[in-house]
């Protein structure tokens, strides 16, 4: 699907022969994000559906407490030293961003008074600037008003290399921030930006108030008695923090949205592990939501069955994903392993790459292991996917893989084993410590072995193998075996970043320490062209074109072989209303509409 | 006695020095990486991780941390929390409260159940009783708290749907129901170390009661005409206790490191809970400061143990 069809659906939608959800999930069918499907539409002028709560109070408070359980702890609550989704969250409790992210990828406006484009003229033509009109009545948990002054502050805080603010990446790309007036902002960029929401929305876009932080910043950042005791925008205020248990919060009276929010307190327990947070949401009741359920699709369904509540999936970025070495693992040049001086002396034959695609039986992974919370995908980037790609899809077919291998020479042994020229067709396949992935690993095995490939089954703790260790060389960066099998997330609703993963400059390697992004060490021109040109691209679906491009190029070549895309699963009782999970956004985007029946 | 103190103490400095070095080495050759999250995050940028680990010293040689560890420490200075960014006193005093309420609780049951009927068994051996005590103890003992821990959650909070197994140190209501709330959520995680406890300690003390009730001087009390519950108080028990006090004191490591396990299953933010988090972040500063706790407990509670047995037994003296 090129330029052309993209515009083709668009028109439909103009007409009125297509939904807007149903343009959505074929975009994210393609491979795409809904975020951009949403950008695409509202390019196009086709408004968007606001959100709708079910419950609209005529006062604020009176809903007693809300009890939410994360079985990592939150261990600061500073959103720009955030060490995961449990801090940003935490912090997510007080603070806010400019916008955040609906279900849909929307931009909801939150801090901001409404949301920027291209038709209320704040997002420029070029994509050299952005202007934030920001909401008026808004003021700091200390009554403090909330000014253009506080966003500027955020950049110049992140930016500061002293402050180590891990959101620096939503921001540097941003070579100016003018204050218009009180509360206007103009973020002017250093190129043409198309994801100018990187900064200030989401996740990693909470501002923190300039009046409590501007004297620590740089070295002194970690010194902010504020880290531990955040003043925020929120619906609720600071009451308690003990790092890695627990997070309190108690109704902001002056909360800048009428009428919210309806709890009067808010506790944020941490710790433990996954299945006994389903439990005490869904079997004992003791809690009212509990976030990130990995646990077995089988289990959530039986104690779903209690009635008490129920595990709420809801896609996003994460794709389980069979990495396949594209240099020679066992060759070492100049001290390194899978050097890209080396070729992949068996993987180099694209026969065996396709071969191999055909062998993972993703339906089996889905029905056997994942069930709801894994869903087979032909696709790298995901979301919901009723709908299968025009480009690409996926089969299990041990026949077809037997074929190609026959037509490219590879011939059976006596022991089984294919060999060419010498060759065996003999892998090393790792992956880290984890029930599912092990089952995931004998599926593929054993398949392979019908194909006359044999697997050699590798498994890594997690510690050591998503480790960022240079000198260990069982970590999935290093990657010194033949395939590999991790979840790799995207963690922003835009892909740019996300398909880094595959340009030729990212290439980890020993010269950068293994920090690349790129461990399949695949190079490939034209996608390295496809990826430069998106980054500046300012007509939207031209850019999506882009994406569907890479998208394919890197599934055609078997770089990756996709297996399964895990939603996220949140487990919520159901006597609460409006809690809905946004895959491109933290649980608590929409917090203070949260509310429960009696 | 005070030069044996003084004697005691000073070998206990070069222990700790070798313990603290020989967890520093562990530790830092054990794999994994504070900054693991952001590693593995596309949006932040490596030199970000970069920085911030030679901002704590990372990168440095390990003999070089050791030393900046060591000369911290001699300062009482224990560090600061690579993932929480706050000094590690403060974190480990904030879970102190926790995890004494829960081992004390449960120590004091542990004696409460076990001293009794320790005595009753060795008072009446192999009747039935007996027999009902010493495989009940067997079955303590033999059984992990955390297998324990996971039967009565099973048990009294999913099926029978009594008791809460989500341990709040913070519990938002007032006066009586404050009480309650607290009593209501400590009784699980108490009676699971408790129980596991006063199994040995039952065992021991039957040994013990059996050891003294034979002797001479419990039969002279009682030909002197002592009424048998005093002869058992005074005679028997006391000394009996001698060497279950003891023992006492040399498990408070052991009874620490249960506590690891059955915090983390009921969520207690104690201290255990904090180092099984800390160990799977890689926080090296707070393992290092918890498992450092943990060895001086176990040379102080020795100490403790042979003092106490001194203190308890005057026919014992220290050279």
């Amino acid at each position: 699907m090129g330029e052309r069809d993209l515009r083709t659906l668009l028109d439909e939608v103009r007409r009125g022969r297509l939904s807007r959800r149903r343009f959505v999930q074929m975009i994210v069918g393609l491979g795409l994000t809904a975020p951009m499907a949403a950008q695409m539409l509202a390019s196009a002028g086709l408004a968007q559906a606001q959100a709708k709560w079910t419950f609209n109070p005529t006062k604020r408070g009176g809903g007693g407490i809300v009890k939410t359980l994360w079985w990592q702890a939150p261990t600061l609550l500073n959103p720009h030293f955030a060490n995961g989704t449990k801090d940003q969250d935490a912090s997510r409790i007080f603070y806010e961003p400019l916008g955040a992210y609906d279900p849909d990828g929307n931009i909801v406006p939150v801090l901001a008074a409404e949301v920027p484009s291209l038709q209320n003229g704040q997002v420029a033509k070029d994509g050299l600037s952005v202007t934030w009109r920001l909401k008026k009545n808004v003021v700091w948990h200390d009554g403090k008003p909330f000014t253009a002054d506080d966003v500027v502050f955020n950049w110049e805080y992140v930016l500061d290399p002293a402050t180590s603010a891990v959101t620096v990446g939503q921001y540097r790309d941003i070579s100016r921030i003018d204050k218009l007036d009180n509360h206007t902002v103009k973020l002017v960029f250093k190129s043409p930006t198309p994801f100018w929401s990187a900064a200030f929305c989401g996740p990693t876009g909470m501002i923190i108030p300039k009046h409590l932080f501007q004297a620590y910043k740089g070295d002194k950042s970690r010194e902010a008695p504020t880290n531990l005791k955040p003043v925020g925008t929120g619906p609720y205020r600071f009451v308690d923090f003990k790092p890695g248990d627990i997070v309190r919060g108690e109704l902001n009276s002056s909360y800048h949205v009428a009428n919210r929010p309806f709890f009067d307190q808010i506790e944020m327990k941490g710790g433990g592990d996954a299945p006994s947070a389903a439990r005490a949401v869904l079997q004992t009741g003791e809690f009212d939501y509990a976030w990130n359920m990995q646990v077995e699709d089988e289990i959530l369904r039986r104690w779903e069955q209690g009635g008490k509540g129920r595990a709420d999936i809801v896609s996003g970025g994460n794709i389980e994903h069979i990495q396949l070495n594209t240099t020679d693992p066992w060759t070492e040049v100049d001290g390194e392993r899978s050097s890209t001086k080396t070729r992949h002396p068996v993987l180099s034959d694209p026969a065996v790459r396709q071969a191999l695609n055909v062998l993972v039986d993703r339906g089996s992974v889905q029905e056997e292991i994942y069930g709801r919370t894994g869903v087979a995908t032909a696709n790298f980037i995901n979301a919901p996917s009723r709908f299968v790609s025009k480009n690409t899809k996926w089969e299990f077919n041990v026949d077809k893989a037997n074929q190609i291998l026959d037509a490219a020479g590879w011939k059976r042994g006596a022991d089984g084993v294919r060999a060419k020229d010498g060759k065996k067709l003999k892998f090393v396949y790792q992956t880290s410590i984890n029930a599912p992935r092990q089952k995931t690993q004998q599926i593929v095995k054993q398949a392979c072995a019908k194909a006359g490939i044999d697997l050699e089954l590798k498994s890594i703790t997690a510690n050591v193998f998503f480790s960022s260790d240079p000198a260990n060389p069982d970590t999935f960066p290093h990657f010194s075996t033949d395939l590999q099998m991790f979840t790799t997330t995207m963690t922003q609703p835009d892909p740019q970043r996300f398909m880094d993963q595959f340009v030729s400059w990212e290439v980890a390697s020993k010269d950068n320490k293994w920090a690349g992004r790129n461990p399949t060490r695949w190079r490939n021109e034209e996608y390295d062209r496809a990826w430069k040109a998106a980054e500046t691209e300012m007509d939207l679906v031209k850019r999506a074109a882009l994406f569907v491009k890479m998208n394919d190029l890197v599934i055609q070549n078997v770089v990756v072989i996709p297996v399964v895309f895990r939603p996220r699963v949140a487990a919520i009782s159901n006597r609460m209303r409006d809690v809905v999970q946004s895959g491109w956004d933290g649980d608590f985007w929409a917090l203070a509409y949260w509310s429960k029946q009696a | 006695m005070s030069k044996y103190l003084l004697r005691r103490t000073l070998i206990s400095i070069p222990v700790l020095a070798g313990i603290s070095a020989v967890l520093f080495t562990i530790l830092a050759l054990a794999p994994g990486d504070p900054f693991e999250e952001l590693a593995t995050n596309p949006n932040v940028p490596a030199e970000v991780r970069m920085n911030l680990r030679a901002k704590f010293g990372l990168d440095d040689p390990l003999p070089v941390r050791y030393a900046r560890w060591v000369v911290a420490m001699a300062r009482g200075d224990w560090g600061f929390s690579f993932v929480s960014r706050v000094d590690v006193d403060t974190l480990i005093l904030q879970r102190l409260p926790a995890t004494l309420l829960v081992l004390g609780s449960a120590s004091l049951l542990a004696i409460l159940i076990a001293i009794p009927i320790g005595t009753y068994s060795a008072l009446r051996p192999y009747s039935i009783f007996d027999q009902a005590a010493t495989t009940l103890a067997f079955i303590g003992f033999s059984l992990p708290t955390f297998f324990t821990g996971l039967l009565f959650i099973l048990l009294f909070s999913i099926h029978l749907d009594w008791l809460p197994f989500i341990y709040r140190a913070d519990i938002s209501v007032t006066g009586w129901r404050w009480y309650w709330e607290h009593v209501r959520q400590a009784i699980m995680p108490v009676a699971v170390l408790g129980l596991c406890q006063a199994a040995s300690m039952t065992r021991f003390m039957r040994a013990a009661v059996l050891d003294v009730i034979r002797l001479d001087y419990v039969n002279t009390a009682r030909a002197k005409g002592l009424s048998e519950g005093t002869t058992l108080v005074k005679h028997v028990v006391r000394n009996a206790l001698i060497p279950v006090v003891t023992l006492v004191a040399l498990q408070i490591p052991s009874i620490f490191g249960g506590a690891i396990v059955t915090e983390q299953i009921f969520r207690v933010p104690g201290i255990g809970s904090l180092l099984i988090a800390s160990i799977l972040a890689n926080d090296t500063p707070v393992v290092m400061a918890v498992t450092f706790i943990f060895s001086c407990l176990v040379v102080v509670s020795n100490l403790a143990a042979d003092l106490l047995y001194g203190w308890l037994d005057p026919r014992i003296s220290y050279r």
